[in-house]
């Protein structure tokens, strides 16, 4: 908790400088690329809110397509009726409530059965969505009033910047600490006075927030969805995917993996586009097998393989 | 004044009595001792006085006050703490972030965290940790990790101390240290329960000791008198 | 029966164990004291083949043991019972003793060492069908020590074997360690009870920092200085 001076400031100037840079770029850069820097934003602020509760708790949720997709669907239902803004911060403050909900009946789940649960869940909403609109509303898919790239760009980068901060401010407080000691001993953490029950369900629905309000504008570029698009369990995975590869402990590490996977897929679909599945499965298994602590953890790996030594 | 107390206090598993019908109180200040036979319930009993059991029957009183049924986080911030038979700390995390935790949660008001950081170390100098404020958690020593964990529930500024099985596995001269840190805890005005097997430490320490065998409390006295029970030597000290 | 001859063992980058040479002989109970963090379950690790010398040599009934692994060490006839025990949780108090009778299984041989830990140990005759998991501290313990005993070693291992025990169970096992020697079974003890361990055992080793510092006849070491000051709190 105690670092140099030099160190402490790294990452919030990095990121400031950054985002003056992605601030700026719209106008110099093709649509391609700002469809692109849309998908890759996305995916960051997914694989950052999946790792704020996931990553120090060690509950591992594969429940964010389902609150992803609340997000979606808000947007599909509300969109011509509300502002933008509004829709967006309904799509997060619904998931949230959702979550609340998830969060109070899981409690006693851990492990594997939590995982489990959540992924459940998540099917189990997307079908109950698909029923609904199949038997009540008529339709299986809904359309989306489109929006241009520009503006989803501007608010993509405002929630990435958002859930950015909120992630490092959480990270160092004693909030983010209390959360690591949960991951490591929830028995021990209760007992020294940290309410375990209610930091869990909170933070799991500030996590689902963000997923919720980036499913709400991300809709608006899909113009036509249906419960297997906005809940596709690949929602889920993917950010768990990405925060592995990129390393789980660091934020700049699911930035890393979430930025690098993404660019990735995009670069192999283009230039492999019969092989680009099975390029991008090899690439993540041989990182994982040899890199397990994600890229972040390559300057460690790199040391210890100098050194040599190790217990058989 | 009694700090805490427990009137039929009663525990099932099932159709199994772990604890059955056990009343006790300890008075402010004294050092309780707690023994009896492997699987007589003596951690079950702290489980609940605790908050991690819920009693089946029975009411559990903590400064006056009725805690039965309460959560862990609840009663530690009333003023209990507890260290684990199985030490439980938070491995990956260092020594001075472990007692951090409790000073920061562990307490009614919250506090600065620099007097947090204040408080945790001068913590360490207390049970002996000084210097390594920096370690892991899991890189100490078993003994270490004990006063560790012991640092970490004194963070929470308790009034009443639960030790389970502080001494285990410990040489006759790190116990003798050890006693002289219960001293310390005692003279620092914390009232100290202890669950232990470490017959020397038990007698010259406690003030009173408790005897479980089944779940049921069978003895209940001054050292002596407990030393010389005949049926506490046959179900449990050995001629 | 057992030579191990200037063995050093590393934890990673650390040496736990420097140039460490000890014999037993057949039949004899030899204990290991020592402070916490002494090497002493380092050395119990090394010989039973969780961790490999980085040097030295280790002989067992004249075959080399070093480098072989745990199952082969095991089936030489060398039992580990570890601190704490660390039973199966979810089996049975049956299961798991059966369980240690894997590698020497036969039926006959199965139900009459059975036979004989609950002798020894008759609160697991009690809680027969209980799940491990069940068990308090002390009665894991037991189990494991029960469980190492199933497969009719030559030469046995416990790590702390008074670990969270009761006075009277502790005083019971001490017994039927000497009823074992009795048997035919060699001992080796890691305990942090130093004096019970030095007065039950024929011979022991003081180990510091990972080097015998002190070796001789137990009588003579509860007699030493160093160990009354530094271990018996005297």
């Amino acid at each position: 908790m105690r670092r140099a001076i030099s160190k402490k400031f790294f990452y919030p100037v990095l990121v400031i400088f950054f985002s003056m840079i992605m601030v700026m770029m719209p106008p110099y850069v093709s649509p391609y690329t700002i469809i692109l820097l849309n998908s890759i934003f996305m995916y960051i602020v997914l694989t950052v809110s999946w790792a704020l509760f996931s990553g120090p708790t060690h509950y591992l949720s594969l429940a964010s397509a389902a609150f992803f997709g609340i997000g979606i669907y808000v947007s599909a239902i509300l969109g011509d009726k509300l502002p933008l803004l509004v829709v967006i911060g309904l799509g997060g403050f619904i998931s949230f409530l959702l979550a609340l909900l998830v969060g109070l009946s899981s409690l006693r789940l851990r492990g594997m059965y939590f995982t489990i649960f959540t992924f459940g869940l998540s099917e189990l909403i997307r079908h109950s969505v698909q029923w609904w609109e199949v038997n009540r509303t008529g339709t299986v898919g809904r359309w989306v009033i489109g929006v241009d790239h520009t503006t989803v760009y501007y608010i993509m980068l405002a929630i990435l910047l958002i859930t950015l901060v909120v992630a490092y401010i959480l990270k160092h407080s004693k909030y983010g600490l209390a959360l690591l000691s949960i991951g490591e001993s929830e028995e021990a953490a209760d007992h020294i006075g940290i309410n375990v029950n209610a930091m869990k369900i909170i933070t799991f629905a500030i996590s689902t927030f963000f997923m919720g309000t980036t499913g709400a504008i991300m809709a608006t570029r899909w113009t036509y969805i249906d419960p297997s698009i906005a809940f596709n369990p690949l929602f889920s995975f993917m950010p768990v995917l990405m925060a592995i590869f990129g390393g789980i402990g660091h934020i700049f590490g699911q930035i890393l993996g979430a930025s690098v996977l993404t660019l990735l897929a995009d670069v192999l679909l283009t230039k492999f586009p019969y092989y680009y599945m099975l390029l991008y499965g090899m690439i993540l298994v041989i990182v994982v097998l040899f890199l397990p602590k994600g890229l972040t953890g390559l300057k460690e790996e790199v040391k210890k393989w100098q050194e040599g030594r190790s217990f058989k | 004044m009694r700090i805490l107390e427990g009137e039929g206090v009663r525990k099932n598993f099932g159709g199994l009595a772990a604890i059955a019908e056990v009343s006790f109180h300890i008075n402010q200040g004294e050092i309780l001792g707690l023994i009896g036979p492997n699987g007589a319930g003596k951690t079950t009993l702290f489980n609940l006085i605790s908050g991690s059991l819920a009693p089946t029957a029975g009411i559990i009183r903590f400064k006056g006050e009725n805690i039965t049924g309460m959560k862990p986080h609840q009663i530690c911030k009333r003023g209990m703490a507890r260290t684990f038979q199985l030490v439980k700390l938070f491995g990956n995390m260092t020594v001075l972030q472990n007692i951090l935790l409790g000073s920061l949660f562990g307490t009614p008001k919250s506090i600065l965290q620099s007097d947090a950081v204040n408080d945790s170390s001068k913590l360490l100098e207390i049970v002996g940790l000084s210097g390594m404020g920096t370690i892991l958690a899991k890189d100490l020593t078993i003994v270490n990790q004990k006063r560790l964990e012991v640092a970490r529930a004194l963070a929470t500024k308790p009034e009443l101390l639960l030790l389970d099985e502080f001494m285990a596995g410990l040489t006759p001269t790190e116990v003798s240290l050890a006693i002289e840190l219960i001293k310390k805890i005692r003279d620092r005005g914390i009232t100290v329960f202890m669950i232990e097997h470490v017959m020397k430490a038990m007698m010259s320490v406690s003030d009173r000791i408790i005897v479980l065998h089944y779940g049921e409390k069978i003895a209940e006295g001054i050292p002596d008198e407990i030393a010389t029970n005949p049926i506490v030597i046959e179900i449990y000290l050995g001629a | 029966m057992l030579e191990v001859n200037k063995i050093n063992t590393f934890h990673g980058k650390i040496r736990a164990l420097w140039d460490i040479s000890l014999t037993i002989a057949e039949k004899e109970i030899v204990s290991f004291v020592g402070g916490n963090g002494a090497g002493k379950t380092t050395m119990l690790y090394t010989i039973s083949g969780i961790l490999h010398p980085t040097s030295g040599t280790m002989e067992f009934l004249g075959k080399r043991i070093d480098g072989m692994s745990p199952h082969q060490i095991v089936k030489m006839g060398i039992c580990f019972v570890q601190e704490g025990g660390k039973p199966f949780p979810d089996m049975t108090v049956q299961e798991n003793l059966e369980m240690g009778a894997y590698i020497r299984e036969t039926w006959r041989n199965k139900e009459e060492m059975l036979e004989h830990v609950y002798n020894t140990f008759p609160l697991l005759k009690q809680r027969v069908g209980q799940l491990a998991r069940t068990l308090s501290g002390g009665e894991r313990q037991m189990l494991a020590m029960g469980r190492g005993l199933m497969s009719r070693p030559r030469l046995c291992m416990f790590d702390e074997p008074s670990y969270g025990l009761a006075p009277l169970l502790v005083k019971i096992f001490f017994v039927s360690i000497k009823t074992l020697r009795e048997q035919g079974m060699t001992i080796l003890l890691v305990e942090q009870n130093v004096r019970q361990a030095l007065e039950i055992s024929d011979r022991a080793y003081v180990l510091e920092n990972g080097r015998v510092v002190l070796e001789g006849r137990s009588g003579q070491l509860l007699q030493n200085d160093h160990v009354k000051k530094a271990y018996l709190g005297l």
